[in-house]
């Protein structure tokens, strides 16, 4: 064991140096960066904020069971079923049939199927029905109807929460899937969370309908922005899907903050025939359920462009015509989880790291040398090392470091000496038995080998489960807790046990002492 | 150096221990419970710095108004800075934390700086004690079957006792000290259960190594003779792991404390159990040269 040929010397610390190398590039001056690999502070060092979103399709399933409504009654119409009592459940429809047999066979056709298409990658229809006795069926959207639902919400949800993170313009946003129904979201140091949380929690449905008494499309009563109860139409003008752009303006007679927006060609259309015959009665601009205001139209609009002002503050109108420009969300999103970390709370956090680091790391130098002398150096020298390795493979794996990331290195350094403690503790016992120093120092090594290795794995499957369950944080103690273990090996393994040849080679028949 | 300590003629005394102690944890754990921390129980955590030196019923009282249940304020490191519990009702209102904010600055007539939020739902926090379950009886399954595979099943079943026993102490003294369980201290736990294996492991690896070489003595005393060969060695690894711990605990700021303090107890214990749980049980398996060379002969026949 204490045999190194050329070429296994050369490998070793050129594996070491290659490997440490890369550490040193965190120290790099941020304008003047040769190789641009770094390890990332988690959100918890640098600050910032983690968000979880959960989409709740249920209010889209609603919606999407009562647009059923129409083309069931004409179906049934055309092909002269007979029904009765046709009723709109909250996810259901249910109604009375005569000819539950021909029913099925239209419901159920794959031919042009419009009122339940066939979905092809999951081979099933929409939409299901279940027979509740008496020619009563009730239909509702099947398992994977729903799933399409859901995963079509998602992902659109996915990419309407990243146009507004974009365009509030905070620095590398991450946003993932998590799940079927939540998306991931963490913002580094982001310096008001709240204002990206309430641009998240709005679905910015905006619709404008005329306030009338009209009831043929049926009314509902809405609050406007001065405190009046207006009858507004259920029937929509045009909705936000017709917005292209949208910017904060100040109106001049009144220096009132507002959002000027701009229709694309076939929201001009319906706009302009709407207002053109609608002269003087008032419009109802409706942001998710709530009149932003209800300005009376005074000239027919077909420009195309128009103007919201509602008491908006500067802010305000900002932060509505981001959401405008970004497009509606399919449905609400909860915040079902949020870890939000102060950029001043991180530094402390990082300097706390860095002292018990060095404190920590101290401490065991001078243990390791008093109780080993020579060889304690030696330890030592292979501890460094496995410093460096430890930080250089986290920078080439760019990964990211976090508070309790830093605790799994000192924890490693405390643990990475149990390798040489138990290699030269063996020795020990060797030297009690055998007259060569070159015989006890290399049946030490070899002894040792398995028991080193077993230890070793012990804690490494640890760092593994650690690393598969848990999140953010946490994520970043097994990193460092698994990486660790395989630098220690390494270090152990190679480095020490070549450094240890040297001395003992060199020292042979001085009487060596472990 | 010490050496050759009768470890033998104390099994019995301090195994008398261990089931008293493991069982007074059992017993906290199932009357008392755990203090789980917002991560297991849902709810919203406030880190909060103020200029002024207000105290933390001040806070308490401040919050009183705005009636968001169960709310638990306690002085957080230096002077100023709070940690606010809050065990929320209403998960859905997205203003809470500036509402919390407003009234807090109105009430106490003072800046307030809140350094870190932590805001966990229901059902996420459900979900996160069950993956923490799942993966400390993961760890132990996975520790399980590379012992049953690297050594006899005796060894195996010997060494996951020592882990239960260690797992179910520390949670106790959690328990018995009300000190909050959270994500991190998951964490502690798992690498416990990885730090005392290790230490089991060099001790097994040892144990069976002297079952081939004094194929006539006794198991007791093949275990004496074991822990004692490797007792420098597990005095020096826990010394520098708790070296190291230390550092951790006493300059690692707060949020590191709970984690470093669990660790700290879960090393101090995995190492008592190595020596004095996971060996005594050997002998009462009673392993022997023959049950090892049972198994050789049963890997080549």
């Amino acid at each position: 064991m204490l045999n190194f040929s050329k070429i296994n010397i050369i490998l070793i610390y050129l594996i070491f140096f290659f490997i440490a190398i890369f550490s040193v590039l965190n120290l790099q001056n941020k304008d003047n960066i040769i190789i641009d690999k770094k390890v990332n502070l988690g959100l918890d060092l640098q600050g910032g904020s983690y968000l979880l979103l959960e989409i709740n399709s249920d209010s889209l399933v609603e919606e999407k069971i009562q647009s059923k409504v129409i083309p069931i009654k004409k179906l049934l119409k055309d092909n002269n079923l007979k029904y009765e009592n046709f009723k709109i459940r909250d996810k259901s429809l249910t109604f009375f049939i005569e000819d539950v047999e021909k029913f099925e066979l239209l419901f159920f056709s794959k031919k042009e199927n419009l009122v339940n298409p066939y979905i092809d990658n999951y081979r099933s229809f929409e939409l299901d029905y279940k027979l509740l006795g008496n020619n009563n069926i009730e239909i509702l959207f099947s398992k994977f109807g729903l799933l399409t639902i859901n995963n079509s919400a998602l992902k659109q949800s996915i990419e309407i929460v990243r146009r507004r993170i974009d365009d509030v313009g905070t620095k590398e946003p991450t946003i993932l899937q998590r799940g079927d129904k939540r998306i991931l979201v963490e913002l580094p140091g982001l310096k008001d969370p709240e204002r990206i949380k309430k641009l998240l929690g709005k679905t910015a449905q905006l619709n404008f309908r005329l306030v009338s008494d009209n009831s043929d499309f049926g009314t509902e009563d809405l609050v406007s922005e001065l405190g009046e109860t207006l009858k507004v139409s259920k029937r929509i003008v045009m909705s936000g899907e017709n917005l292209i752009d949208a910017q904060p303006s100040i109106q001049n007679q009144k220096n009132e903050p507002s959002v000027s927006f701009t229709l694309d060609r076939l929201g001009s259309q319906k706009f302009g025939r709407a207002t053109t015959d609608n002269v003087g009665k008032r419009l109802a601009i409706v942001l998710d359920g709530k009149i932003i205001s209800a300005p009376n139209i005074n000239e027919p609009i077909t420009s195309g462009k128009g103007i919201i002002s509602g008491n908006f503050s500067f802010q305000e109108a900002t932060d509505l015509s981001l959401l405008l420009r970004s497009g509606a969300l399919p449905t609400p999103l909860d915040v079902v989880e949020e870890r939000t970390v102060g950029p001043d709370l991180g530094e402390d956090s990082i300097r706390s790291g860095i002292i018990s680091l060095i404190v920590g790391f101290v401490l065991v130098i001078i243990f390791m040398f008093f109780k080993y002398k020579i060889f304690g150096l030696v330890a030592n020298t292979a501890l460094i090392a496995n410093l460096l390795m430890l930080v250089g493979i986290l920078t080439i794996l760019e990964a990211t470091l976090t508070l309790p990331g830093i605790a799994g290195i000192i924890l490693t350094i405390g643990m990475a000496v149990d390798a040489n403690v138990l290699i030269f503790e063996r020795i020990r016992e060797e030297l009690k038995t055998e007259k060569s120093i070159i015989h006890a120092f290399d049946s030490g090594y070899s002894k040792a080998k398995i028991t080193v290795l077993d230890a070793n794995i012990t804690t490494l499957i640890a760092a593994i489960i650690l690393f598969a369950f848990g999140s953010g944080p946490v994520k970043g103690f097994a990193i460092t807790l698994g990486i660790g273990i395989i630098t220690t090996l390494f270090t152990a393994y190679f480095l020490a046990r070549h450094l240890t040849s040297m001395i003992v080679l060199k020292n042979n028949n001085r009487g060596l002492k472990i | 150096m010490i050496k050759n300590i009768n470890f033998v003629s104390k099994f019995k005394k301090a195994n008398f221990i261990s089931i008293i102690i493991f069982f007074l944890s059992i017993f906290f754990i199932s009357l008392k419970g755990l203090n789980y921390g917002i991560d297991f129980k849902g709810g919203t955590l406030i880190e909060l710095r103020t200029d002024v030196t207000v105290n933390a019923s001040s806070i308490r009282d401040s919050l009183k108004s705005m009636n968001l249940g169960d709310i638990n304020v306690k002085k957080f490191g230096i002077d100023g800075d709070y940690l606010i519990k809050v065990e929320q009702k209403n998960v859905n209102n997205s203003n809470l934390i500036p509402e919390i904010k407003k009234t807090l600055s109105d009430n106490l007539n003072a800046d307030v700086d809140f350094r870190r939020v932590e805001n966990v739902g229901p059902k996420v926090s459900s979900e996160l004690l069950e993956s923490s379950i799942i993966a400390i009886s993961l760890a132990l399954a996975a520790m399980l079957f590379y012992i049953w595979v690297r050594f006899e099943w005796q060894f195996s079943v010997g060494s996951i006792i020592a882990l239960f026993h260690d797992v179910i102490i520390t949670l106790g003294i959690f328990s018995i000290l009300s000190l909050e369980i959270n994500l991190s201290i998951i964490a502690a736990v798992l690498t416990i259960v990885g730090y005392s294996m290790n230490d089991t492991v060099v001790i097994y690896d040892r144990i069976r190594e002297n079952l081939f070489k004094y194929t006539k003595i006794s198991i007791s005393d093949v275990a004496n003779l074991s822990i004692n060969e490797t007792l420098a060695r597990t005095v020096i690894t826990s010394v520098t792991t708790l070296l190291a711990l230390l550092s951790i605990y006493l300059l690692g700021g707060e949020i590191l404390r709970g984690f470093s303090f669990a660790m700290i107890l879960g090393v101090i214990i995995g190492t008592y159990s190595s020596i004095f749980v996971a060996s005594p049980i050997l002998k009462f398996f009673r392993v022997s040269y023959k049950t090892l060379e049972k198994e050789e002969k049963k890997i080549e026949p």
